[in-house]
């Protein structure tokens, strides 16, 4: 079993690795350091997204409002640092970080407390959230202008040859593999997700887990919602619209199971880099970016395909072995 | 429902169509909340707008709605069977492209309704061919072909618009049966009746029940799971297209954005009518009340000036609480139950 998640992870990695070598045949700069460099600053918020979402799905649930909470907790530091110009930066991330898990608390305590199903829980969510950046902007927009230098500037920094925006997703990844197999609760959300009975009896409080999934992948949002709003440097209605199914496909080309308990932080992440690839690919092969959301359809319904036949296994042959027994 | 009468004698001859009144009980109380709901919004509104209580903002207010609702009708039977297609807004967005691009060739008004149509039934189809036949999660299955399916009409159209529709296409989305009833509301009307006929009357909709509650136990019964679920998906598909040329028709014009995000609206819809998520259990009544109370809210806040983002704020939290109260309800009732015991 570890021989073929590993063996998943490999086929994705080689096909993003060809992906490049290809592009670069055409523009040699492509696989150039700098390059790369760009499309892995452009990738690092989906990568922490897909961290994030990665946790929910892991135990059986679905965060649709992942894409609505960031926009939401880019909008509240926005109006903040308009309001508040003096507020030094880590504060204004902090708020964002615990306004988010504030946020993701809400799905976690609908999905714990009343045991509705997670993906109406988030629908309703995400619903509410984009109607909310409305009511607390007033239906405007905050702008470039009215924002703080120091606010724009912290994503774009320069930090050792990368972003700070590229050190984020380093960091998250690097947290993120602690807690997924160094740690008791990441290990828990593997056991809820692949069987909540079992996990039950070990003395695993599975609505409580599922409730934390939430609070990560709401962290992860409300973090996100900075960056992308100081590094886009407008905060409105529809920020990151429809990227909630984006997160979720970058999960399921990583190999994350839909069904729950199948997943690895490698394959999130690399899921992530491969839309990433492909959109920073396109432009440089004179595909029209309308191409983009093709690509990335065909290539979640080859993932699931490709994942399928792995996972598949065990169900079919109790089934086939109940018909000949009847 | 007759199959019950070729069974021995021995067993008892009636077999109830339905489950013990409890749950009939639920069902029934369920529908007569949601009714209780739209005639207070209904009220409400008559009382909020001088401008709500007249026949042709009546009719103009089910425009808001009948599109989603008639997908919302297939969506309801596909829920029910255990899957979920979250393509329909992209396949109305496909069907639309196509419409457009045979417009641009002279094509008439019959052959733009055909191709509307004929493209939801192969888009629907090829969910139905990915989920029954390769075994996929329908959820992962229909995000991808989402985002293919309005790729595919981005790729056609780019940012650009297809327009030229024959004047005869516009009777579908903006021409009127009779008085104030519009063509979009009594083909809505007639595909409801169909649908509940559909799903309570035949077996076919008691297979789709037997399948959402256990789809092995069913399997093992003899029921063809999987040709049932592609017929459902192919179904889901047509009415797709049925409303993309409502759509095309009403709006005129055909955009790759078209239609975007109703997939979440027409799943609102038929959770919001009492659906379980999880298959199973629900009913045709209940989602054509939902489809009412939606269409209401939106037009009455829409009559006070309340912006549309806004008015999704309302649309989440009824679908949270609406859910949420009988949980809650149920488990009060069960603390008192125990506290007597």
């Amino acid at each position: 079993m570890k021989a073929l998640l590993k063996q998943r992870e490999f086929w994705l990695l080689a096909v993003i690795v060809g992906a490049v070598w290809l592009v670069s045949l055409r523009s040699p700069s492509f696989i150039q350091l700098p390059s790369l460099a760009n499309i892995f600053n452009d990738t690092s918020i989906l990568i922490m997204l897909a961290l994030g979402q990665m946790v929910v799905i892991l135990t059986r649930s679905i965060d649709l409002s992942m894409a609505a909470n960031l926009a939401l907790s880019g909008m509240v530091v926005a109006l903040l640092n308009v309001a508040l110009p003096g507020l030094p930066i880590p504060v204004l991330v902090l708020v964002a970080a615990l306004f988010g898990t504030l946020l993701g608390s809400i799905n976690g305590v609908l999905v714990w407390k009343l045991n509705i199903p997670p993906i109406v829980v988030t629908l309703g969510t995400l619903t509410i959230y984009r109607g909310l950046i409305f009511v607390i902007a007033g239906g405007s927009w905050v702008n470039a202008h009215q924002m703080t230098d120091a606010f724009k500037a912290l994503p774009r920094a320069d930090l050792g040859g990368i972003t700070v925006l590229s050190w984020f997703a380093i960091v998250a990844v690097g947290l993120f593999y602690v807690l997924m197999t160094r740690t008791s609760l990441g290990r828990s959300f593997y056991a809820t997700g692949i069987n909540p009975t079992a996990a039950t009896y070990v003395g695993i409080d599975v609505g409580r887990t599922r409730f934390i999934a939430f609070c990560v992948s709401g962290l992860v949002s409300g973090v996100a919602g900075y960056l992308w709003i100081a590094r886009y440097a407008v905060a409105y209605v529809d920020v990151a619209g429809g990227f909630e199914l984006t997160i979720i496909a970058a999960c399921v080309i990583g190999g994350v199971s839909i069904a729950g308990g199948i997943g690895t932080v490698a394959g999130a992440v690399l899921g992530a880099l491969f839309l990433g690839v492909v959109n920073n690919a396109l432009p440089v092969v004179n595909i029209s970016p309308f191409w983009q959301m093709a690509i990335s359809g065909l290539a979640i319904l080859l993932a699931v395909i490709f994942n399928a036949r792995i996972e598949r296994k065990r169900g079919r042959i109790i089934l086939k072995q109940a018909e000949h027994a009847a | 429902m007759n199959e019950h009468t070729s069974i021995d004698a021995a067993v008892p001859r009636h077999i109830p169509d339905r489950l013990g009144s409890p749950l009939r009980a639920r069902l029934l109380s369920w529908e007569m909340l949601l009714l209780a709901v739209a005639v207070a919004i209904f009220v409400a509104n008559s009382f909020a707008s001088p401008y709500f209580l007249n026949a042709w903002s009546l009719s103009d207010l089910t425009f808001n709605f009948t599109e989603k609702a008639l997908i919302a009708l297939a969506m309801a039977l596909l829920i029910i069977s255990g899957e979920i297609d979250l393509s329909v807004a992209s396949i109305i967005a496909l069907c639309s492209t196509f419409m457009g691009l045979a417009a641009q060739y002279g094509v008439g008004t019959p052959g733009l309704v055909a191709i509307g149509i004929g493209t939801g039934l192969l888009c629907g189809a090829f969910n139905g061919f990915l989920v029954t036949r390769l075994g996929l999660p329908s959820i992962v299955v229909t995000i991808g072909t989402m985002s293919l399916f309005r790729g595919v009409s981005y790729i056609i159209l780019g940012d650009g618009v297809f327009k030229g529709y024959p004047a005869s296409f516009g009777y579908f989305g903006q021409g009127y049966v009779f008085w104030v009833i519009s063509f979009e509301l009594a083909l809505f009307l007639a595909a409801a009746a169909l649908y509940y006929f559909l799903l309570h009357r035949t077996s076919f909709g008691r297979r789709i029940f037997a399948i959402g509650n256990n789809h092995v136990a069913a399997q093992f019964s003899g029921l063809r799971v999987g040709r049932i679920k592609f017929m459902l998906f192919c179904l889901t598909g047509l009415m797709s297209g049925i409303a993309a040329v409502l759509l095309t028709s009403r709006l005129g014009s055909t955009r790759p954005a078209i239609a975007q995000g109703w997939e979440l609206e027409v799943i609102t819809m038929v959770v919001l009518g009492g659906v379980n998520i999880l298959g199973g259990a629900g009913g045709i009544l209940g989602v054509v009340l939902a489809a009412f109370i939606m269409g209401l809210m939106t037009f009455g806040l829409g009559l006070l000036n309340v912006p549309g983002i806004v008015m999704s704020i309302f649309t989440g939290t009824l679908l949270i609480v609406v859910i949420a109260l009988p949980i809650l309800f149920r488990r009060l009732r069960n603390r008192r139950h125990a506290r007597l015991a």
